[in-house]
This record gives structure tokens, C-alpha cells and sequence, in this order.
């Protein structure tokens, strides 16, 4: 049986089609675009919140998307304890919609920064990083001028404590350095999940990063981490669904 | 008809990057008496309503619902 993923597109989204890609051509599921103003995620299995400048960043990055008419299936999506992924503006998205905890500031260095980055996963007890060793260095795109991730000292120490930062921005060897922290984030934060761990959000676009012609197929375990989490007897054990 | 304004900025715990930029090319500009700049967002919402605290409330409330994000920013309603 294959998986569905439903991709929800919002005007400006612009890696729905990376997406759609991967899940279909590279991972060889069923994907679905859903338009933000539909009404349903059509029985999906995985829901992806694509890249993009939603609403042309407007006011902030997510922050008029968050109210679109799907955004209140998303939330019950993610109630239920089912996947969700939102990745770059897809994060953004999530941040402002309450369904996990911070917000985004300009990068540091107000550079928008496109590059490949090494970004260290830090748990392995989610649906996206199930299939990756914790520890393990992804060499993933990033493509942001928002993505230098804020939280007070309160939540960081709650995310930290629960385990919710899932991915880190480090060196090639998987250290923490100032300079590797490109966008300047709290505490080097790319990716963190929520409290029941089935919604995870980070900059990086492992989407972009699926095949070895673009560079690296790195990004590909996230996608069949969700997969894995589906099938595998062993997602039991780690208190998957 | 009334005039509600709304000033949005980061809280004063959150570097501004770019308040920081904007500061650096005045000082550049020989104006070293400016120490710090920070950046905000101004609105300014017509509201059908005769009564100014009506239209303090609803500024206050959609500027906590989506005119500023909370986790970041602070905001300030005046209203004429």
C-alpha cells in the first residue's frame, strides 16, 4: 500500500513541486497537492507545509498563511497524532500557528543564505528522523533570509529537557561552532518537533536534497524516515503513534 | 470613524539585525550620537466605532492575533 502525502500549497509556495518530486518519483508514494483554501486533506497519510514565501512574506513569514481555511485541518491533523513536516516557510508556518513553540528573526547577517549546510540530527524518535542515527551530519540546502530561530531561555530549556530539538547546525564533523550557526539561531536550532513528536518543523530542504545529481541525497533518510514509520514493526518501541 | 495606530517592535531582549545595520550606516554618515536604532512596524486601522476604548480593544486584540507576533514583538496602541 502506498502512502499518501498531502502538499499544501499557498499562494507563493514555491518547493511544493520539490516535494511532490520526492515523494512521488524518489520515495515512489502517492503525493497530492492541496490548495490552502480547500476544505480537507483528502485522507492523507503525511502532511507537508512546503518552502516558499507565502503571501510574499508579507507582515512576517507565515503569519497570513497561518490563517488560511486548511490550517485548521492541520492543526487537527496533527491533534491526532499524525505526521506533519513543514520545512522552511512550511516552519515558519507552523511557528506562527502555534502548532510549535518560537519564531524567526531576520538571519544575523540579513543575508538571504543559499547553500548547502551540515546539520547534525540530534533525535531519532520522530516519524522524519526514525530511519537516521542520532549524531548523524546531513549535508542538506538552506534557503532563507528568516530563518535565525528565536525562543526565550524557558522554552529553549523546555525543548532541551523534552528532547524537541531534532536538528542542529554544526561543522562536517557534527560540532557546535559559532560560524556553522549561519543564520544565528538560538542555541544553533534547525529543526525541533512538538511535544507529541509527530509534528516537526526546520529550514533545511531535505526535499532538495534527494538524489546525488543535486549535489546530495542526504535529505532522502527524512522522507524515508516517514515512510519507515508507517511499516516498521519496530516504530512501537520508540513510541510512534 | 476613528484612527487606531498600532507601533510594533521586537522586544527589547531580541537583537534587531537590522535596527543594528541601519544604526551602523549612520554612524557611518558621522552621526556617532546615535548609539542604537530599532526597527519597527506602524499601522494605522480605520475602525467603524464612536467609542475609543472599542477601538483600543480591537487594536489590541487583532495586533495580538496577527499584527504582532508575540514571541518576538511588543506592541502599542494610540488611538485619535
Amino acid at each position: 500500500m502506498k502512502l499518501k502525502f498531502a502538499i499544501v500549497v499557498f499562494p507563493g509556495s514555491n518547493c511544493d513541486h520539490d516535494a511532490y518530486y520526492a515523494v512521488k518519483q524518489v520515495l515512489g508514494q502517492e503525493a497530492e497537492f492541496v490548495w490552502h483554501k480547500e476544505a480537507s486533506l483528502r485522507g492523507a497519510n503525511v502532511v507537508i507545509l512546503p518552502g516558499g514565501f507565502s503571501y510574499g512574506d508579507y507582515l512576517r513569514s507565515g503569519a497570513i498563511a497561518r490563517f488560511s481555511p486548511i490550517m485548521p485541518r492541520v492543526a487537527e491533523f496533527a491533534a491526532a497524532g499524525k505526521p506533519v513536516i513543514g520545512i522552511c516557510n512550511g516552519f515558519q508556518i507552523l511557528l506562527e500557528a502555534g502548532l510549535l513553540p518560537g519564531g524567526m528573526r531576520r538571519n544575523r547577517h540579513l543575508k538571504f543564505i543559499c547553500e548547502h549546510v551540515n546539520v547534525r540530527v540530534e533525535q531519532s524518535d520522530t516519524p522524519f528522523t526514525f530511519k537516521a542515527r542520532v549524531g548523524q551530519v546531513l549535508r542538506i540546502p538552506i534557503a532563507h533570509g528568516e530563518g535565525n530561530y528565536y525562543a526565550d531561555k524557558e522554552t529553549v530549556t523546555g525543548l532541551e529537557k523534552n528532547r524537541q530539538i531534532i536538528f542542529r547546525y554544526t561543522s562536517s564533523d557534527g560540532e557546535l561552532d559559532d560560524i556553522c550557526n549561519v543564520n544565528g539561531s538560538t542555541a544553533a536550532i534547525a529543526g525541533i518537533c512538538n511535544a507529541g513528536r509527530n509534528v516537526v518543523g526546520l529550514m533545511p530542504h531535505p526535499e532538495r536534497a534527494c538524489e546525488p545529481v543535486v549535489g546530495s541525497a542526504d535529505g532522502r533518510v527524512i522522507l524515508e524516515s516517514v515512510l519507515a514509520s508507517f511499516t516498521d514493526d519496530s516504530t512501537a518501541q520508540v513510541g510512534l503513534r | 470613524m476613528m484612527k487606531a495606530k498600532v507601533f510594533v517592535t521586537l522586544k527589547p531582549s531580541i537583537l534587531d539585525p537590522q535596527g543594528k545595520t541601519i544604526a551602523n550606516a549612520l554612524q557611518t554618515l558621522g552621526y556617532g550620537s546615535i548609539q542604537d536604532v530599532r526597527q519597527g512596524k506602524y499601522f494605522e486601522l480605520e475602525v467603524d466605532t464612536s467609542t475609543v476604548d472599542h477601538a483600543r480593544a480591537l487594536a489590541a486584540e487583532v495586533a495580538d492575533r496577527l499584527l504582532a507576533n508575540p514571541v518576538i514583538e511588543s506592541y502599542r496602541v494610540e488611538v485619535e
